[in-house]
């Protein structure tokens, strides 16, 4: 089947899901704290297990290659990233659940993915690693798998200079967009647990990742994961490490503060 | 190399069926898609596994175009002695890999 053909029907599937159910009535962007739900919690017992065992996880050869990464010297400075961050269970324990974080550099936050690509360029003096490329992924995923089980941190309701962004974030969460004309609360505030195209339309709660995901046959970051859902939606994605993006992590970051952390989840 | 994760309990009681989980890294490219240029993307995948114990072939399978990337193979045996586990895959484009483990039976 082609992409075309597959967006197409994915269109019209997110068209008969807005006609058929009335929206649920409630607040947009308040999914009580309680009734949070992991979309692990929506996979099949297979899936699961498959996340939940380490030798059955295929996040962990992601894993395994940023352990390996982590050790290595790297760019002109000749520096590991051990070198000056040591034991990454210690150092770089709860990192992840703390991303993304104001940078002062830039005034601005920014994601997981680009504190370590501004790493390796300033510290190490490497070229920058690509957005989605092998040794990034494999990199991000060996640092936040040092976080699994830890509570996602309120960042932006603790550090004033992130509430811009963070309603900027929001905003982009409630925004209609694209051909469809949905924003991403319309699935995921309104109608999470529904049926879309055969799939249960999950809260949207950034727990997992980098994720392996089955049908990419591969690993993702958010970001991949959010131009896919904008594609869906028939919207134009932004680059990768766009601001937008950035802004979009954060708000989804402080909506799914408290939950743990679960990475490298596994995702149908 | 390729990068793989095998599970294998470390200690069992002689005649007792055990799993083995095995997981690889492979892209397993099936040789059936096309770039956005037309140009067939050329087959690489894993085509054989087998596991021995102790020398022993105890389980082997055959590798096709339509298993997904990183394949996951788990299968059962009896534990009979103490000794090695070697598992290979080979596969296109010269692939070849292997991991041993050793396993302790009471």
């Amino acid at each position: 089947m082609t992409r075309s053909i597959a967006r197409g029907l994915c269109a019209a599937a997110a068209v008969a899901l807005i006609l058929s159910c009335p929206i649920r009535s409630g607040d947009a962007g308040n999914i009580p704290l309680d009734q949070r739900r992991s979309s692990y919690e929506l996979m099949s017992p297979p899936t699961r297990a498959m996340q939940d065992d380490d030798t059955a996880n295929p996040g962990t050869l992601w894993v395994l290659d940023g352990e390996a990464l982590w050790q290595r010297e790297s760019g002109a400075a000749g520096q590991a990233c051990a070198g000056c961050h040591g034991d990454a269970a210690q150092s770089m324990k709860g990192v992840a659940a703390r991303y993304p974080a104001f940078d002062a550099s830039s005034g601005r936050p920014i994601d997981l993915e680009q504190r370590i690509v501004d790493c390796r360029v300033e510290r190490q003096r490497a070229p920058a690693p690509a957005r989605e490329s092998k040794e990034l992924l494999a990199l991000t995923a060996f640092v936040a798998r040092q976080s699994r089980g830890m509570a996602i941190e309120d960042v932006a309701g603790k550090d004033e200079r992130l509430r811009s962004f963070l309603e900027s974030g929001r905003a982009a969460f409630e925004q209609r967009q694209g051909q469809l004309n949905l924003s991403c609360a319309n699935c995921h505030d309104d109608n999470w647990g529904r049926s879309l195209a055969g799939n249960a339309v999950p809260q949207g709660h950034p727990t997992g990742y980098p994720i392996y995901r089955l049908e990419w046959q591969g690993m993702g970051s958010l970001q991949r994961r959010l131009r896919n859902c904008m594609i869906g939606m028939r919207a134009e994605t932004y680059a990768y490490g766009s601001p937008e993006y950035v802004d979009l992590q954060l708000y989804l970051a402080w909506r799914a503060r408290g939950m743990p952390v679960e990475a490298p989840g596994v995702r149908p | 190399m390729a990068r793989a994760l095998i599970n294998v309990p470390a200690r069992a009681k002689r005649g007792e069926v055990i799993a083995i989980k095995t997981l690889i890294s492979h892209v397993m490219e099936s040789g059936f898609r096309h770039t956005s240029d037309g140009v067939r993307v050329a087959r690489d995948i894993i085509t054989t596994f087998d596991c021995t114990y102790n020398g022993v072939e105890v389980f082997h399978a055959d590798l096709y175009s339509a298993i997904a990337a990183n394949p996951f193979i788990t299968f059962h045996t009896v534990a009979t002695e103490s000794g090695t586990l070697v598992f290979k895959w080979t596969g296109d484009n010269g692939f070849s890999a292997t991991e041993s483990v050793t396993i302790q039976v009471e």
